[in-house]
C-alpha cells in the first residue's frame, strides 16, 4: 500500500502537478528576506501563545506575580544579568511585559483584520458580481470611510464606545473594512468575464457556484498580501490607540500603552521606552517585508 | 550583391531560477542589400531574441549572448561601444513591434512622437522635425493633420502605421519587422502590407520579416529562413522553399495548413511538441518529432548542407553518410 | 433537406448599452444548422461573431429574436430547463489560458461539468475517476496529466482540456469560439484533426466561429460573413470561394495572404477601417467602404437575399455586380 503511495506520488511528480500554490511557496522560500521575517512572526506567534497557556496552568502566578505587580524600590533599573532588558518605573521586569504584551499585538491585530476580511469580502464580493445600485450604494460608503484616516476613524468608534480591548478591536476592524472590500471587488470584476467564469456558467453552475469554486479561489491571493500588510497597519493602531490612552488599559502589559507610560522616563531611563518600541518596529518591518515577499511569490506576472 | 546584414553563429541563452534557456544554438543567416528575408518559426523557436540580438535589446541578465558575430555592412554590432549602438537603433536599423497598442506613448501626440526620432539622429530644429515627421505620416497614408492628435484617437491599424512611420522617420537601411500585421484583421493587414511594400520600394529599405504566417512570406519576401528550437533549418530563395523545401520541419509547417486553393480532408499536422528550450533533445533538435529520423538523428548535430542555388539544409538527410548507411 | 434543422435563429437581436448608445453587436441575424453539419462565421473583429455564439447559449442575454434548439424554444425556457439544456448545448473557447480555472487540477477542471449537472455522484470517486480517464483519452491527453495544472501544459494541451470538458456532457451542439486561433500552426492542425474526427464519432454539429478563412473553408459545410453584427452573406462552403457576391466577402477573400509565391494576387484593398456599431446609421454598414456603393445602398437596411438557390447575400446590387463581373 505504501509503496503504492510513493509510486504515485513519484508518477505525479514526474507529470508536474504542482499548482500555483506550491510554487508560490517555492518562490516565496528563495526569498531570503521574506524567509527571516516569517521565522521572527513564528516565534512571536508561539510565544504569545506560550504566554496564554503558562497562564492557564499556572492560574495567573506568573502573571500576577512578575508582570502586573509593582516593586517601587527597585524601579528604572538598567539591564543587567536577573533583568536582561531592565526594571520599569514600577519596578516590573520589561523582558516578562514584553513577552506577556505580544499577544495583544499579534492575536488583536490578527482577529481585527480577519473580522475586516470577512465583513469587506462579502461586500466586496456583493458589489463586484452584482455590480449596478448595489455596487454603487455599497462602494461609495465605503468610500466616505475611505476617505477619514484609519486612525481618525479608530479615535471616533472608540471615542463613542469608550476605551477598552474589545471596542479597539471593533473600531480596528471597522476601519479595515472598506480596504478589502475594494480589494475583493477588484479581483471579482477582473474574474467575473474571465472566460472560465464564462465555462463554468456554459455547463449550468449557478451563481453561489461560480463565486465561491470560480472566483473566490482565485482572489486569495491579493488579499493575502492586502491582509499581511493591513496585520502590520493594525498592530500600530492598537500601539497608537493605547499610547493616545484610548486603547488597553495600564496596567495590562500592551506595548504602545508602555511605550505611553514610560516617554516622561526616556531621559533617565532609555531602556524602558527603546524595548517596547522595537519590538513593535521589528513586528510591522517584519510583516512588511513578508508583505512584500508574499507579492513577489503569489504575483504571477513575475513567472515566466 | 553585398551584404546588408550576416549573423554568424550567434549563441544566446536566458539564465532564470528556473534553469537555462537555450533560445539561439548557432544561428547563421545573411540579407543583401534592398532585398526582404522572411523569418518563419512557432512560439518559443527563437524569432524574436534574434531580432533583439540585432538591435542589441537583449537585457543581460537574464539574456546572455554566449557567441557569434552581427555584421551589419560588415561591422560587427556586438562590438560596438553603447553609444555607438544607440546611433545605429533607428538610424540605419529600425525595429516594429507586434502590438501596435503598447508600442506608442500614450500622452504624447503622434506626431510629436515621430518628430522626437527625427530630432535625436537628425540635426534639424524642432519646425523641420515636425514637418519632417508631417510627410511621414502621409507617406504611410495617414492625413500630415492627424499629427496632433493622441495614439488612442487611431484604430488598430493606423496605429501600426503610425509605429512604421516612427521606424522609417530616419531612413533606415534595415527594418526588422516582428509579426507586424499579426494583431490586426485580414482587410487591415492586407493595407499594411501593401503600404509596406511600397515603401521600400521607395526607399530601397532592407526588411526581415518575422513571421509564422507563410502566406504573408509568400506575399512579401524574396527569401525564407525556417527557424526551429534556435536554429535556423532551412534557408533558401522564396519559390526554392515554396516549391521544394526539404527539411521534414518545413514539410509539416506546410502540411499544417488549410488550403484555401485545394480541397484536402485531413491536415498532415506534425506530430507532438515543441521542445521544451531548457531541455533541448540532443542531435537534431527535430529528430523526436521527425518522420524520417534514424539513430543518427538523435546522436549528432546535423551539418547544413546545400541543395543547389543557395538553398541550404539542416539535416542528416541531405548528406551525412551515417543516415544513408543505415538501413 | 427532409429533416428540420438542430439550430434555428430567427431574427436575434443583442445590443448593449454603453454611454454613447446601444452598440449593436448583433443585429437581426438569421440562420440555422443542420445536424451534423458545421456552420462557419467568419469575420473581423468587433463584427459580432463571437457575441453571436454566445447569444445562442444565452451566455448574452439576446435582446429579441428566437433560437430554436431541436425545435425547442431555447429564450423562454426556464432557470432548470436552461441548466439541462447546457447539457446537449457546449462551448469551446478561443484562449486556451484564461478558459481554464488556474487554481483547478486538468481532472477537476474536466469533472466539474459533470458533478455540476450531477452526471455522476460526487462520493462516486471510481465512477467520476473512469469518465474523466474516458474523455482524457479521447481528446488524446495522456492520463498522467491528470493531476497538472493549466500552467504547467502548452497552449494545445490546454485546449484538449477545454475541448474535453465540452464533451463530458454528451452534447450535441457545440460552438467553437476561434479554438485554433491562439495556437501555433503545427499545433492548430492538430485540434482541427481532432475536432473533425470528435464530429465524425460523436454526430456533433459545430457552430465554428473565427477570423481565419482558411481554416472555415477547411471545416465547414456552410459559411456565414458578418461585418458589423449583421450577416452579409451566407451560402455552402465551396460556393463562397468560388462566387462570393457580397463586395465585402470578395475584398476579405482577397485580402488572405495565400502561401504561394506564384499565385497572383489581385488584392481588392478596401478603404478606411471598421465604422462605429454603436446607433448605426441605416443602410448598408460596409456602404462607406465599399468600392461599388452607391447612394440607394444608404437608403435602408438591407435584408439577407436569396440570390442563386441556398445563396444568400446582403446587397441590393448583388445581381448586377453578378452578371457584370464574372467571378475570378
Amino acid at each position: 500500500m505504501r509503496k503504492r503511495k510513493v509510486q504515485q506520488l513519484e508518477a505525479m511528480a514526474a507529470a508536474g502537478g504542482r499548482s500555483l500554490w506550491q510554487e508560490a511557496l517555492r518562490r516565496f522560500r528563495r526569498n531570503r528576506m521574506a524567509m527571516i521575517s516569517a521565522g521572527f512572526l513564528v516565534l512571536l506567534v508561539v510565544f504569545a501563545a506560550a504566554t496564554i497557556i503558562i497562564d492557564a496552568v499556572t492560574g495567573n502566578a506568573i502573571y500576577d506575580a512578575k508582570v502586573i505587580s509593582q516593586d517601587l524600590t527597585h524601579r528604572l533599573q538598567p539591564p543587567s544579568k536577573d533583568h536582561i532588558l531592565g526594571l520599569d518605573e514600577f519596578g516590573r521586569d520589561i523582558a516578562l511585559r514584553i513577552w506577556w504584551g505580544a499577544r495583544y499585538s499579534v492575536f488583536m491585530g490578527a482577529s481585527s483584520v480577519l473580522a475586516a476580511i470577512v465583513m469587506g469580502s462579502i461586500l466586496g464580493a456583493i458589489a463586484g458580481y452584482y455590480g449596478g445600485v448595489v455596487d454603487n450604494v455599497i462602494m461609495r460608503f465605503m468610500d466616505i470611510m475611505l476617505s477619514l484616516p484609519y486612525i481618525l476613524l479608530a479615535i471616533a468608534i472608540v471615542a463613542a464606545l469608550g476605551p477598552g480591548l474589545i471596542n479597539v478591536l471593533i473600531a480596528i476592524s471597522i476601519s479595515y473594512v472598506p480596504e478589502f472590500a475594494r480589494v475583493v471587488r477588484a479581483s471579482v470584476l477582473s474574474m467575473r468575464d474571465q472566460e472560465f467564469v464564462e465555462a463554468a456558467r456554459a455547463v449550468g453552475a449557478s451563481d453561489r457556484k461560480v463565486i465561491f469554486s470560480q472566483i473566490f479561489p482565485n482572489t486569495m491571493a491579493p488579499l493575502i498580501v492586502q491582509a499581511t500588510m493591513a496585520v502590520a497597519g493594525a498592530i500600530s493602531s492598537i500601539a497608537a490607540l493605547s499610547f493616545l490612552g484610548l486603547g488597553i488599559q495600564p496596567p495590562l502589559p500592551e506595548w504602545g500603552a508602555m511605550l505611553s507610560n514610560a516617554r516622561t522616563y526616556i531621559r533617565d531611563a532609555w531602556h524602558i521606552t527603546v524595548f517596547p518600541g522595537l519590538m513593535i518596529l521589528l513586528t510591522i518591518l517584519s510583516l512588511n517585508i513578508m508583505g512584500d515577499g508574499l507579492r513577489d511569490a503569489l504575483d504571477p506576472k513575475l513567472k515566466n | 550583391m553585398e551584404k546588408q546584414l550576416a549573423v554568424k553563429d550567434l549563441r544566446v541563452r536566458y539564465e532564470t531560477a528556473d534553469g537555462v534557456v537555450e533560445a539561439l544554438n548557432g544561428v547563421s543567416l545573411s540579407l543583401e542589400k534592398g532585398k526582404s528575408l522572411g523569418l518563419v518559426g512557432e512560439t518559443g523557436a527563437g524569432k524574436t531574441t534574434l531580432a533583439k540580438s540585432i538591435m542589441r535589446l537583449i537585457h543581460t541578465p537574464p539574456g546572455n549572448i554566449l557567441a557569434g558575430e552581427i555584421l551589419f555592412e560588415g561591422q560587427n554590432l556586438l562590438a560596438l561601444p553603447i553609444e555607438k549602438m544607440r546611433e545605429v537603433r533607428g538610424n540605419e536599423i529600425s525595429m516594429v513591434f507586434q502590438d501596435p497598442m503598447t508600442a506608442l506613448n500614450p500622452v504624447m501626440p503622434v506626431g510629436q512622437q515621430i518628430a522626437e526620432v527625427i530630432a535625436v539622429h537628425e540635426k534639424v530644429s524642432k519646425v523641420e522635425a515636425m514637418e519632417k515627421a508631417g510627410e511621414m505620416l502621409e507617406m504611410v497614408g495617414l492625413e500630415a493633420r492627424r499629427a496632433g492628435e493622441y495614439p488612442h484617437q487611431f484604430s488598430g491599424g493606423m496605429k501600426q502605421r503610425v509605429v512604421i512611420a516612427i521606424a522609417l522617420a530616419c531612413n533606415p537601411k534595415l527594418l526588422i519587422a516582428d509579426e507586424p500585421t499579426t494583431a490586426l484583421d485580414v482587410t487591415i493587414q492586407a493595407q499594411v502590407l501593401d503600404m509596406m511594400l511600397n515603401l521600400r520600394k521607395q526607399l530601397g529599405t532592407s526588411l526581415l520579416l518575422i513571421t509564422h504566417d507563410l502566406g504573408v512570406v509568400a506575399q512579401n519576401c524574396d527569401e525564407v529562413a525556417i527557424i526551429y528550437a534556435g536554429e535556423i533549418v532551412e534557408h533558401g530563395e522564396l519559390r526554392e522553399i515554396f516549391h521544394d523545401f526539404r527539411h521534414p520541419y518545413t514539410e509539416g509547417l506546410f502540411g499544417s495548413i488549410p488550403s484555401l486553393t485545394q480541397k484536402a480532408d485531413r491536415l498532415n499536422p506534425i506530430k507532438g511538441l515543441m521542445p521544451d528550450p531548457s531541455d533541448l533533445p540532443a542531435g537534431c533538435k527535430f529528430h523526436p518529432r521527425c518522420k524520417y529520423a534514424k539513430a543518427v538523428c538523435g546522436n549528432a548535430i546535423p551539418g547544413t548542407y546545400d541543395v543547389g542555388g543557395g538553398h541550404t539544409v539542416q539535416c542528416h538527410r541531405y548528406g551525412s553518410k551515417e543516415y544513408e548507411s543505415e538501413g | 433537406m427532409p429533416e428540420t434543422p438542430i439550430l434555428q435563429v430567427r431574427n436575434l437581436k443583442k445590443y448593449f448599452t454603453t454611454p454613447r448608445g446601444p452598440l449593436h453587436a448583433v443585429d437581426d441575424v438569421n440562420f440555422s444548422i443542420a445536424k451534423g453539419e458545421t456552420l462557419g462565421v467568419v469575420g473581423e473583429s468587433g463584427c459580432g461573431k463571437s457575441t453571436l455564439g454566445r447569444a445562442v447559449l444565452r451566455l448574452h442575454e439576446p435582446t429579441a429574436g428566437e433560437v430554436l434548439f431541436e425545435g425547442r424554444d431555447v429564450l423562454h425556457l426556464d432557470k432548470n430547463e436552461m441548466k439541462r439544456l447546457k447539457e446537449d448545448m457546449q462551448i469551446i473557447f478561443q484562449d486556451p489560458f484564461a478558459s481554464l480555472n488556474p487554481r483547478m487540477t486538468v481532472s477537476q477542471a474536466i469533472a466539474f461539468p459533470l458533478l455540476i449537472q450531477r452526471k455522476v455522484d460526487k462520493r462516486d470517486k471510481t465512477a467520476l475517476a473512469a469518465r474523466v480517464n474516458e474523455l482524457m483519452d479521447m481528446v488524446g491527453l495522456a492520463r498522467r496529466l491528470a493531476n497538472t495544472y493549466p500552467h504547467e501544459l502548452d497552449g494545445g494541451r490546454r485546449q484538449r482540456i477545454g475541448i474535453a470538458r465540452a464533451l463530458s456532457l454528451n452534447p450535441k451542439f457545440i460552438v467553437c469560439d476561434e479554438p485554433v486561433s491562439a495556437l501555433d500552426m503545427s499545433i492548430q492542425a492538430q485540434i482541427l484533426n481532432l475536432m473533425q474526427d470528435l464530429q465524425r464519432d460523436l454526430g456533433l454539429t459545430y457552430m465554428f466561429i473565427t477570423h481565419d478563412l482558411s481554416v472555415v473553408k477547411h471545416l465547414s459545410n456552410s459559411i456565414a460573413v458578418m461585418y458589423l453584427g449583421q450577416m452579409v452573406e451566407h451560402c455552402p462552403s465551396d460556393t463562397l470561394f468560388e462566387r462570393p457576391l457580397h463586395p465585402y466577402t470578395q475584398a476579405l477573400l482577397s485580402a488572405i495572404p495565400v502561401p504561394d509565391p506564384d499565385y497572383a494576387m489581385d488584392r481588392i484593398i478596401l478603404k478606411g477601417e471598421l465604422t462605429s456599431p454603436i446607433n448605426p446609421e441605416p443602410g448598408c454598414r460596409f456602404a462607406r467602404r465599399c468600392p461599388h456603393a452607391t447612394p440607394a445602398c444608404a437608403q435602408a437596411d438591407i435584408p439577407l437575399a436569396e440570390q442563386e438557390p441556398g445563396h444568400f447575400v446582403a446587397c441590393i446590387r448583388a445581381k448586377e455586380l453578378a452578371a457584370g463581373k464574372a467571378p475570378a
